[in-house]
């Protein structure tokens, strides 16, 4: 199916699946569900079409909120907010946008741009710009392939809009930040304005569809009374890493970043192992008695084991007994530039990168 | 002459009455079966302990109520308020209406209009846009057409500045006198949407707390105690005045919990420990930080997402009541009760049903002063492989529990208190030692007729514009009002807690500032 329309059970579905994406981070899509479920309460519909259905010369858009968690949470959006920016990148064009699409896969902003196509009855094109969360504007796929972050709108809800043109993407990071804080702690983004062809080549595919399908799994095999984690690995081409009980959370709040680490005690097959986890907003890696395991740009995110729920950095805490699943990345982000971009050195580890499916193999199975 | 007072909690299946001298001696204690309207189970206990105590009723200054009306009237959408719910914060917000994701059959029985207004604050405090006064005033008119029970005005960042809802009392007080205006700022703290839902609660039970608060006044008429002042035990461990608690009925919905909390404090004198309470059917553990019970970040109530303030409580199928299941060789213990048929249905009992209570009767470490249980029945009843797989299942389900409410490896005190808890044993693994005081049975009405009166103020302030000195003074002052407000002494309110919560990644030094006062009850 290249073209469909979302139901409330594909948005329920969505929503589990991409806060597996979030690897921890890219804030609680709670809100993000509601909003969309909000729009399919007042009767419209969202449209999802896959890429090979954009013409080579569509305009098409990303569009994404940024900004505080704890921000989102009390000054609940609009709805309208990215439409403004929309609306500014047209004019600035002077042409219509054909497609929007979203820029990350994991988190809240999943489902932006859902609620963007609602609005403006504009079909949302399944794929992304991460495959995953990440925090900042340039740890895009299209940022690697050489697309211009910029000309980008930014507004809030009272309408107030900017359009940014910038040296390169990391200032237009550093400034939409500054202008995010001004219309106090959050902003609607649309962003890496592009052609069909170039999108086409950069993005990551089938982002939205998969975060339907992993909720999907989880919540059929949940019903059926069979593991779910295997339905997970299998949709997502992941592995189970660890499972064990979190017995200590440090964090240190760096460069106004939420750093910090858990250290999990092995339970089951990984008796007498322990695992470490490093996080900055998102899992950043992890360290199986002192050996490195998983690390940025591939995926690891921490489940409840009970419940099979992911958990947020922020949620960490001891005692809970907890499920650890790698995820392998996007091959974009495993070229040289990708690497510069979201590799384990950008965040600050001094560690080479090397793929999840390479390092598992080093690992002596349970 | 000695004072007393009375404490009564409600639980899922007994009522439990106290009465304390001002010593916090215990007189007299009696349980009775609690009734599916509350109320009349509740003045059975009350009658029972008045007679059999012999305490003269003048003597009798405090009857203080561990009580579930509001989460019954909330859990079976019965006799609940309809509300004229009021949100400012346009044109932000307007992408989810209140109560978009509540259960239909709550939603219907509670929601009496939707009015979306434009004003709120960003966190900063600066308004988003002008407040439409207009706007108000329309929607409080079709709200008084509608002949509204209650209204629940929440606005953007109000626990930042609260001016636009309280804007919205005085109109309501103009155009609507007599109906109860909820401001969302007075009942919980960040995060819009659990704010607003626990206003709506909290508007829509005010109704049921007052018809409670009527019923239980001419009951204790009725005893000759219509001297006595009542007092709610609220959520946190505290308790407060039957008129302030008709303002804020939400405060009450899981207090029986934090009773028993606050019971095991105040039988132990530990202010640091993790609390055991078993019960029929359930065994509900919780931690004390500081006399008082640890809270959590979100509460589900009725199907509802809400940050009121209650304990952080883990709860598992695990009591006295549980029924022991075997298949093959597999022993399965609750999560179904017998409940109150324990004293039928058990083996001890001469009934045919295995249960916890008797598997603990068998093992020979529980011990019960009811001339009808025969723990020699169980004895030899019960296999022994049973008895001992059963037991040690029981101990580890609870040892599990212990632990996932810690939030540190360290071993901890445990305090084990209900009706249920005589049958653990006086070793568990995780703590470093395991205390079951006297009357661990009736630690929550204990807990509850011990409270002090109590307050909080959580209010977000930015550390550059107003010094940190000033914001905890100012939270520390509205704190100490409130605690005076909910009926404690003036001349003995002081803080009991400030906790300071940075707000990561916004600008300007945000902290969330957290004050408790506390103070002895005004009699």
């Amino acid at each position: 199916m290249v073209r469909y329309y979302l139901s409330k059970t594909d948005v329920e579905d969505l929503v589990v699946g991409a806060a597996i994406l979030g690897t921890g981070g890219g804030g609680d899509p709670y809100i993000g569900k509601l909003m969309v479920l909000q729009e399919l309460e007042r009767g419209r519909k969202i449209e999802i079409v896959s890429a090979d259905e954009v013409d080579n010369d569509a305009f098409v858009v990303p569009v994404a909120a940024m900004g505080t968690p704890v921000v989102l949470v009390e000054k609940i959006p609009s709805g309208k907010e990215a439409l403004f920016s929309l609306k500014l990148l047209e004019n600035y064009f002077n042409r219509k946008v054909d497609f929007i699409s979203p820029i990350e896969a994991g988190g809240i902003n999943s489902t932006i741009p859902l609620v963007v196509g609602a609005e403006r009855g504009l079909p949302v094109i399944d794929a992304d710009g991460m495959g995953r969360a990440f925090p900042e504007l340039q740890m895009v796929t299209l940022h690697i392939h050489g697309i211009k972050a910029t000309p980008m709108a930014i507004s809030d809800e009272r309408g107030n809009a900017a359009i940014l043109d910038t040296i390169d993407n990391y200032w237009a990071e550093r400034i939409a930040r500054v202008i995010t804080v001004r219309y106090g702690g959050s902003a609607w983004i649309a962003i890496y304005p592009t052609f069909g062809k170039p999108y086409k080549e950069a993005a990551i595919r089938g982002s939205i569809s998969l975060a339907i399908e992993i909720g999907r799994a989880l919540r059929e095999t949940k019903s059926a009374g069979k593991n779910p984690i295997d339905a997970l690995l299998d949709v997502t081409h992941g592995f189970e890493l660890f499972r064990g009980k979190i017995v200590d959370v440090q964090r240190f709040n760096i460069g106004g970043f939420a750093r910090g680490e858990a250290v999990i005690d092995g339970l089951d097959d990984y008796k007498g192992s322990k695992l470490i986890i490093r996080f900055q907003n998102e899992n950043l890696v992890a360290i199986r008695d002192n050996e490195i395991i998983a690390s940025v740009p591939d995926l690891i995110t921490v489940l409840d084991s009970e419940s099979g729920r992911p958990i947020t950095t922020e949620r960490l805490r001891y005692g809970l007994r907890v499920l650890v699943i790698g995820i392998p990345c996007n091959e974009k982000w495993r070229t040289p530039k990708g690497l510069e971009t979201v590799g384990p050195r950008y965040f600050g580890y001094n560690i080479d990168y090397v793929p999840i499916e390479v390092r598992i193999k080093g690992v002596s199975k349970p | 002459m000695t004072k007393y007072k009375i404490g009564i909690d409600v639980g899922s299946t007994h009522t439990d009455a106290v009465i304390l001298d001002e010593n916090n001696n215990l007189i007299h204690a009696e349980k009775t079966m609690t009734t599916s309207d509350v109320t009349s189970g509740i003045i059975n206990a009350l009658r029972l302990v008045l007679e059999r105590s012999k305490v003269s009723k003048d003597d009798v200054v405090a009857v203080m109520f561990g009580t579930t009306h509001i989460i019954n009237a909330i859990v079976q959408r019965k006799n609940l308020g309809r509300v004229g719910i009021i949100r400012i914060g346009l044109p932000a917000t307007e992408a989810i209406e209140p109560t978009l994701d509540w259960p239909v059959d709550l939603k219907e029985a509670v929601n009496a209009g939707i009015a979306m207004i434009r004003g709120g604050h960003d966190y900063t405090g600066e308004p988003i846009t002008s407040f439409d006064e207009d706007a108000v005033k329309k929607a409080l008119k079709s709200f008084r057409e509608k002949k509204v029970d209650a209204i629940a005005v929440t606005s953007v960042w109000s626990v930042v500045n609260p001016e636009h809802e309280v804007k919205v009392r005085e109109l309501a007080n103009d155009l609507l006198p007599g109906v109860p205006v909820v401001l969302s700022h007075e009942i919980s703290s960040i995060g819009l949407l659990e704010r607003e839902n626990a206003t709506i609660l909290n508007a829509a039970t005010i109704k049921v707390m007052i018809n409670a608060i009527n019923a239980l006044r001419e009951a204790l008429r009725g005893m000759g105690l219509e001297h006595a002042k009542m007092f709610f035990a609220q959520n946190d461990g505290t308790t407060a005045s039957a008129e302030y608690i008709v303002k804020f009925p939400i405060f009450t919905v899981i207090a029986p919990i934090s009773n028993s909390i606050r019971g095991a404090y105040v039988l132990t004198g530990i202010p640091n420990a993790i609390v055991a309470d078993t019960g029929g059917t359930t065994t509900n553990i919780g931690a004390l930080v500081n006399g008082y019970p640890r809270e959590a970040l979100e509460v589900e109530i009725g199907g509802v997402r809400t940050n009121i303030r209650a304990p952080d409580v883990v709860a598992i199928g695990l009591a006295g009541g549980s029924i022991v299941e075997t298949k093959d060789s597999d022993v399965k213990v609750g999560p179904v009760s017998v409940g109150y048929r324990l004293i039928y249905d058990g083996i001890a009992w001469g009934g045919n049903v295995i249960t916890a209570t008797d598997i603990a009767l068998a093992k020979g470490v529980m011990f019960i002063d009811d001339p009808r249980c025969n723990p020699e029945l169980a004895r030899s009843k019960i296999p022994n492989w049973l008895v001992e797989k059963a037991y040690a299942k029981m101990v580890e389900m609870l040892e599990d529990a212990l632990d996932r409410i810690k939030l540190r490896p360290e071993p901890e005190t445990v305090i084990l208190v209900g009706g249920g808890s005589a049958m653990w044993p006086k070793v568990l693994r995780g703590a470093k030692e395991v205390i079951r005081p006297e009357h661990a049975q009736y630690a929550n009405a204990i807990g509850a007729a011990t409270a002090l009166v109590g307050a909080v103020v959580e209010k977000a302030y930015s550390y550059e514009q107003v010094s940190r000195e000033k914001a905890i003074q100012d939270a520390s002052e509205e704190a100490k009002k409130r605690a005076i407000e909910a009926g404690a002494d003036p001349a003995t309110v002081e803080v009991a807690e400030v906790e300071e919560i940075a707000m990561p990644y916004l600008p300007g030094n945000a902290v969330k500032v957290r004050v408790k006062a506390v103070g002895k009850l005004r009699l």
